[in-house]
């Protein structure tokens, strides 16, 4: 079983989109984790069944039990995140601001604090159209930490491929550089990067193959709307080069991407010329690459 | 100069491409014509504002964070501390305690609660602040260490530099990170107002939905900005109607507008109806902030 993860620093690349693609050629054979928890879109194209849903906890907030409470102030005192703010001596706990330190509750002296656990979010595994199953969340509102849930995701998606002998796992991977992206990273045997030629595309796409060094895996990159801006997509190239990393494809410029999504199809469902032609071509490169066998 | 607060515009999108950044730099630049306005990039994982200006470097500082810092020459091994970090950033690895500083949260619990003071906090860097100046228009932005994983704080230490500095402003544009999660409520939630970002098409309204699920637990006013007008279907339209969320702008599709961005140019002098929308934002905000003078 070989993990492939599709990554971009940078929303708006169209990274779900390709991920999508890639999933529906490898249709049967591939597990897909959607670990773009905190703007999970990946679902609106796979037709998802929702067949399992949990609730997830990762972290704690502060609770005031009133009924103990002696108004003595010492837990507003110590919250550094204004957490806790007292009207009428009545001492409450703002759920927005408090970061589950657990200071308050280790000095109120009639122990009136709880902490409970923090609901950050929920996940699922679905049957989807490409015949195989996906594994994806939703991220609760001002919650911290989407690593963890993240790193659910993944695990998840590893075990159904591992316990239904699948051959890849296809992981839509977290924007960013922080802890979401190092926990869709871990683990992987094959990265693409997906970028776009314009200023913020190669600096975002330089500061997340800085992450990618880092782990030591071997990486591709396609460049989408490559034609918008020719003379940044020579750059990019040069950066591919320079480091190493194989240049996948590069796909054009095409509103045909936007029509599909308002259908709900992927690329490869909707346009049967081109664009589907480099996708699939990029599709066996990836697990050729995936698998050390190129 | 007036003594009144700046009006503080954000901009945020649930997920980042959306054209967060195209809309707060043009805006920027649009005041800057006629008033002194002040733009803070709090993407500080990303920060891609500055991008777009190439200004006069003004001011530069490193940001702290407070982090224990263990004095093996008081401390008893009494073992408390890594039992008080809800984090897991303090722990005792035989006869030695170690702090893991990307982990800490700055709560303070065990630097006070340690029973022989052997944890004083001390400064961390976690970021660099940059100030920046093109006539009217002030630039400021953060940058987040790599591997560093607290956005938050970095986030409220930067708006309290611009309070400090940029006080007597008219306006204070604040480019939000993507997302709903910790880092947007931080650079949000003293908004005078929300300026959400979207594209018309199934992912954009999706990711728009969460956003506005954010802002109403947030309970902030806000308004809507349609980016890529007529690229994909009328559903975002719909949605704000059927929601009665304000509908600021609609920005036209076009590739000219995409290939301007991907050099790194502002578009809003290049195109008239672009330039209106720009002014009727304004007045937007302006209007639906009471008391907010220009
Ligand atoms: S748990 Fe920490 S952040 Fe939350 S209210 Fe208590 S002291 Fe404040
Ligand atoms: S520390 Fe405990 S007793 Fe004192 S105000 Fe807070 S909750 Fe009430
Ligand atoms: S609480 Fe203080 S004395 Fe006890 S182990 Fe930690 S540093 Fe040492
Ligand atoms: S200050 Fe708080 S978060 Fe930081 S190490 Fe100490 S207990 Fe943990």
């Amino acid at each position: 079983m070989k993990e492939i993860v599709v990554i971009s620093g940078k929303g708006g690349t169209g990274k779900t989109s390709i991920t999508a693609s890639f999933a529906m050629l490898g249709g049967s054979d591939v597990v897909v984790a959607d670990c773009d928890v905190d703007a999970a879109d990946m679902h609106l194209l796979m037709q998802p069944d929702f067949n399992f849903a949990e609730d997830f906890y990762s972290g704690e907030v502060a609770y005031v039990d009133q009924s103990n409470c002696i108004s003595c102030g010492k837990c507003r005192d110590v919250c550094r995140f204004d957490g806790i703010s007292a009207k009428n001596n009545r001492y409450v706990v703002d759920p927005i601001s408090c970061e589950g330190c657990g200071y308050c509750a280790r000095v109120c002296p009639t122990k009136t604090i709880i902490n409970k656990k923090r609901l950050a979010g929920k996940w699922f595994i679905s049957k989807i159209k490409t015949g195989s199953i996906m594994v994806h969340a939703r991220l609760g509102i001002g919650a911290d930490n989407s690593g963890k849930l993240v790193a659910k995701v993944k695990n998840e998606a590893k075990e159904i491929a591992l316990e239904e002998h699948k051959g890849f796992i296809l992981v839509d991977g977290s924007p960013g550089i922080g802890c979401p992206v190092v926990s869709s990273l871990s683990g992987a045997n094959f990265v693409v990067l997906v970028t776009e030629p314009s200023v913020s595309g190669l600096h975002d796409l330089k500061r997340v193959y800085e992450l990618v060094k880092k782990f030591n895996i071997k990486a591709g990159c396609i460049i989408n709307k490559a034609d918008v801006n020719p003379a940044k997509c020579a750059e990019i190239v040069a950066f591919l080069t320079e480091n190493d990393i194989v240049h996948l494809t590069d796909l054009p410029y095409d509103e045909n991407f936007t029509r599909a999504m308002v259908l709900g199809q992927t690329m490869v469902e909707y346009d049967h010329g081109k664009l589907k032609e480099l996708l699939a071509e990029s599709w066996e490169k990836v697990k050729r690459l995936g698998s050390g066998t190129y | 100069m007036t003594d009144l607060k700046p009006l503080k515009i954000a901009i945020a999108s649930g997920k980042g491409g959306t054209g967060k950044t195209t809309l707060s730099t043009n805006l920027a630049a649009f005041i800057a014509e006629q008033h002194e306005v002040v733009l803070v990039d709090l993407d500080v994982e990303e920060p891609n504002s500055g991008l777009f200006f190439k200004g006069e470097l003004t001011h530069e500082e490193d940001i702290f964070k407070m982090i224990p810092q263990w004095d093996a020459s008081k401390c008893t091994l009494c073992g408390i501390c890594p039992k008080l970090c809800s984090y897991h950033a303090v722990i005792q690895l035989g006869p030695s305690i170690l702090v893991f500083p990307e982990l800490c949260h700055s709560c303070y619990a065990c630097s006070e609660l340690c029973p022989v003071d052997a944890l004083p906090m001390i400064p961390k860097k976690t970021g660099t602040l940059r100030d920046f100046r093109i006539d009217k228009l002030n630039f400021v932005e953060s940058r987040l260490e790599i591997g560093e994983e607290q956005a938050v704080q970095l986030i409220s230490k930067t708006k309290k530099y611009v309070a400090a500095t940029y006080g007597n402003v008219s306006i204070a544009i604040f480019d939000s990170p993507p997302g709903t999660s910790c880092p947007v409520m931080e650079a949000t939630r003293d908004a005078d107002f929300v300026i959400l970002v979207t594209e018309p098409t199934p992912f954009g309204l999706h990711d728009l939905s969460l956003a506005v699920e954010t802002m109403r637990t947030l309970k902030k006013p806000f308004g809507v900005v349609v980016n890529r007008y007529g690229i994909g279907n009328d559903e975002v339209i719909h949605y704000c109607r059927e929601e009665n969320i304000p509908l600021l702008a609609k920005i036209p599709n076009s590739r000219k507008i995409a290939e301007l961005y991907s050099s790194g140019k502002l578009m809003y002098q290049d195109f008239p109806e672009v330039r209106q929308s720009l002014s009727d934002i304004l007045d937007y905000c302006i209007k639906a902030v009471k008391g907010a003078k220009v």
